[in-house]
């Protein structure tokens, strides 16, 4: 992390002082009321920060940014914490500004199906409010209980039902945004697209390192009338993959589209009994939604798919609670396999799908050489993969080894064409493994889109983008005489 | 005449553009050219096409992924996505005849730079959702890239969105790569003749928001129902309203019984199947209904859903106009005779009570350079999109002025 300013941390009292000013009851300035927020999902990060301030209007946190920015002090935007990156850990020479009292829906709108939320509201309350009408929020990931839409707007959340439903940037609508320098900007609102640059889209996974989001606006759909599972399984991922590619060419995009291996169907089978068949090397889980006669004329087809591509174990949910079993023991992953390993550390790649026998071959060597075990889970649909590292921190030396087998891993999606992270974020986790997707000028033009919201680097400093230039320093050209060096390029 | 230079391959148009930054050359960006008229006018001494840049570098349809330079054809590509029956699902428009060029000329590049998008828009996104990765060359005259070729990415500022529909502002874009989706098996159009505005926006809000998962919804007035291929048979006029309904057969055919029954209230129910909804849609999508051409110009409006028919029933009172709602209310398209600083005040002044935005799609080149072409930009948002310009073109020397004074 960037070294702490010392003149900051000097000025620790005053700074306690003025944001007490700005928002009287809700400044945590003592070690006991900071410990909850010295870490987020990954655990295996800590650090207190400065002083934890948690505003309740959007005047308050201008004022804060204002205060911040004006006085030089950095700030960490943080929404439940939920991040599996980093990207809310703190900074000991930074205000932790969490968003948890932003925490109302403030308008529901089904005549232009949209809803207007505040950023601590959390992912499933937005679908349970417009619930009782037929409606509900896409994007799901898996922390959907506890993560905040805030939180889902820095990160770009994503969840089981991306490939038919998209990602969190697919389904805003409006954002408002307090910039550093506490003034406020209105990107979108209930109509499509933006006038002039699509800085909300900038914004969606900018990890809280552009501006602080204070108000949301995404849109809600109305819920599909039928919903129903088959579960597939192989004796060989292989034949997983391919079935997945013929379904998809066939024309048939499910609504979900997941898939496990074998400790991963053995952790999930022994915690939630979903009655997996624990005799396959790849489980298959596919659901259809939309109108029943669709539903069950696709089921038909994918099922025919299956088969000829070597399924030996085909079952289809009867009813909505057998529907539920199925995506209990697929959404219980995480969990399952906390039950069978003191700790693990879960990645969060995309690769193309043909690649994923590879990858998979790839995975079993890096894990024989490292001697840790592996699961994995994987949205089969759009390539996002979950390898989850199983280790035991008390064990001297396997934290290290895990984070350089993740590293690994990483490094191979990107070698087959993927990508360091789909939905997790990069975070501390993934920061100085950007270089292996980017190039310098990549980061450098990266680097300058956050100079135009943030020329002092005060916003989340340290996630995402490794050492940046200084902002001054982007404009440098190397002067060559302005004489045309191009003989060969065609002219008209 | 402006010179125009021509690059065959992505280390060429660096060099273009590292020369126009040494020489404080101002560069005019261009695909094949078909929306030059698009935009305020560029002054600029010099044009850079990426024309040259032509060629689909993988197609891979089970991965539903294509990659393509920037001066591809968009005919080529939606040839091979044919093919193997597939498609851009963002549906983009061919305005080549609005901005009197001919039609069929569009670029990949050009598409996404414009981030034009059809019918489909409110339901499968706009291109800016399916621009996956890109590659480009910002006004330092670096190649820069972002994105990937996958589904599903958060490594990094998500460029992509910003490159769509900035106009050739910030970047030459070189390669691109997009995601593709599934031809509908079956395309089918619900017709209701003769209805109101109001009727009209009503049955489309109830529509969209309903589990017939519309594809489209469009109300045309009756002096430009009369125009489109509604295969109205005798004696049926008035406005029109259409919703389109796309997918697998049964689906399909489920969906249009529960959609009649729901729309029960808002009048008698025809339906236009394959080819006849087909053919219709295109007149919707490539605008090809609203009076254009020589003395006219057209108007888009972006605006809340809901407020469809307020808004129209607003611009109804603009002397001599024809108007067309889209995207189920969201969008109004309105020809209107040419008119000044006067009219584009009117026509924004609609949207005042709802939100939403306006842009000038097609006026002679006079007009475009002194009316506001994109919706103006209040404080501190313009001082902020002037920023994010410099950030990649810091000498303006990328299309300058084409959106705003200073972008």
């Amino acid at each position: 992390m960037p070294a702490p300013h010392q003149d900051v941390l000097a000025r620790r009292a005053e700074i306690v002082r003025q944001l007490s000013r700005i928002v009287p009851a809700g400044v945590i300035d003592s070690e006991a009321g900071m410990r909850p927020y010295e870490s987020d999902g990954l655990t295996a990060y800590r650090q207190l920060p400065l002083v934890v301030v948690l505003p309740e209007t959007r005047d308050q946190v201008q004022r804060i940014l204002a205060y911040c920015h004006q006085e030089k002090i950095r700030v960490v935007p943080r929404g439940a914490g939920t991040s599996l990156s980093g990207g809310a850990l703190p900074l000991e020479d930074g205000v932790l500004l969490s968003m948890a009292k932003f925490n109302r829906v403030l308008e529901i709108d089904y005549d232009n199906r949209c809803a207007v939320v505040q950023p601590g509201v959390t992912n499933l309350a937005i679908s349970h409010a417009v619930d009782a009408e037929g409606f509900y929020y896409a994007p799901d990931p898996s922390s959907q209980i506890a993560c905040t839409i805030g939180g889902n707007v820095a990160e770009n959340a994503g969840g089981v039902h991306c490939l038919k439903y998209g990602l969190t940037t697919n389904n805003l609508l409006g954002l408002e945004v307090v910039l550093i320098t506490g003034e406020v900007i209105r990107l979108g609102g209930k109509h499509l697209d933006s006038e002039g640059y699509d800085l909300l889209g900038l914004m969606t996974g900018s990890e809280g390192l552009l501006g602080v989001v204070t108000e949301i606006c995404v849109r809600i759909l109305r819920k599909p009338e039928t919903a129903r599972a088959v579960l597939l399984g192989f004796q060989t991922s292989r034949a997983g993959g391919e079935t997945v590619a013929a379904i998809i060419a066939d024309g048939i995009i499910p609504g979900g589209m997941e898939m496990m291996d074998r400790p991963a169907i053995r952790a999930a089978e022994d915690f939630v009994h979903a009655d997996y068949p624990l005799d396959v090397e790849a489980l298959l889980i596919v659901e259809l939604d939309g109108p029943a006669a669709e539903v069950d004329y696709l089921l038909e087809k994918v099922e025919h798919i299956a088969r000829d591509h070597g399924a030996d174990y085909v079952r289809v949910s009867r009813s909505e609670d057998e529907r539920q079993l199925f995506w209990a023991g697929r959404k219980a992953a995480f969990p399952a396999v906390g039950r069978i390993s003191p700790d693990y550390y879960c990645m969060d790649g995309t690769i193309p799908r043909r690649r994923l026998p590879d990858v998979l071959a790839g995975m079993q060597e890096m894990s024989e050489h490292y001697q840790l075990g592996l699961a994995n889970v994987f949205h089969a649909g759009d390539g996002n993969l979950h390898p989850l590292i199983l280790y035991d921190t008390n064990k001297p030396g396997d934290l290290d080894k895990a984070e350089a087998f993740g590293a690994d891993i990483l490094k191979l999606c990107v070698e087959v064409g993927g990508v360091l992270t789909g939905e997790h974020g990069v975070g501390v986790e993934k920061r100085d493994l950007m270089p292996e997707m980017f190039n310098e000028t990549d980061l450098a033009q990266q680097g300058a889109v956050k100079c135009a919201f943030d020329p002092d680097n005060l916003l989340n400093p340290g996630k995402m983008l490794p050492e940046l230039a200084r902002c001054g320093e982007l404009r440098g050209m190397h002067v060559r005489g302005g004489k045309l060096p191009f003989p060969d390029i065609p002219r008209f | 005449m402006t010179e125009t230079l021509k690059p065959d391959n992505a280390a060429q148009l660096r060099e273009a553009i590292l020369w126009a930054v040494d020489s404080a050359t101002p560069l005019e960006l261009m695909g094949a050219g078909s929306k030059r008229r698009l935009g305020k006018p560029v002054q600029a001494e010099m044009r850079l096409s990426t024309a040259g840049l032509d060629g689909i570098l993988f197609y891979e349809p089970e991965e539903l992924v294509l990659s393509a330079r920037a001066g591809t054809s968009l005919a080529v590509i939606e040839q091979a996505l044919a093919e193997k029956r597939q498609m851009l699902a963002f549906e983009p428009p061919d305005y080549g005849a609005l901005l009197g060029a001919a039609p069929g000329q569009a670029s990949l590049g050009g598409v996404i730079a414009a981030n034009l998008s059809g019918s489909r828009r409110f339901r499968a996104g706009a291109a800016r959702d399916h621009l996956l990765g890109f590659q480009a060359v910002n006004g330092r005259g670096e190649l820069i890239k972002s994105g990937g070729r996958v589904m599903k990415n958060v490594s990094g500022y998500d460029l992509c969105k910003l490159m769509a529909g900035s106009y050739g502002t910030l970047a030459a874009l070189s390669e691109l790569t997009v995601k593709v989706l599934p031809v509908p098996e079956v395309t089918a159009a619900l017709v209701i003749d003769d209805i109101s505005p109001d009727d009209a926006v009503r049955a489309m809000n109830l529509a969209a928001g309903s589990a017939a998962d519309i594809g489209g919804a469009c109300w045309l007035p009756e002096a430009v129902a009369e125009r489109a291929a509604l295969g109205r048979p005798a004696g049926e006029g008035g406005p029109a309203l259409v919703i389109r309904l796309e997918g697998f057969a049964p689906s399909v055919a489920s969906r249009l019984q529960s959609l009649a029954a729901l729309l029960g209230a808002a009048g008698p129910a025809r339906t236009l199947k394959d080819e006849a909804a087909r053919a219709l849609w295109a007149e919707i999508n490539h605008v090809t209904l609203l009076s254009a051409g020589p003395g006219r110009v057209l108007w888009c409006l972006s605006l809340p859903p809901a407020s469809g028919a307020e808004v129209a029933g607003a611009l109804a009172a603009l002397p001599d106009h024809e108007l067309m709602l889209d995207q189920a209310g969201g969008l109004i398209w309105l020809s209107l005779p040419e008119g000044g600083n006067d009219q584009a005040e009117t026509v924004r002044a609609a949207l005042a009570p709802c939100g939403g935005h306006a842009a000038l799609i097609a006026a002679p080149a006079s007009l475009r350079s002194t009316v506001p072409v994109f919706h103006p930009q209040p404080q501190p948002l313009r001082a902020l999109s002037r920023r994010v310009k410099e950030s990649f073109d810091p000498h303006r020397i990328l299309n300058p002025g084409r959106m705003y004074g200073g972008v």
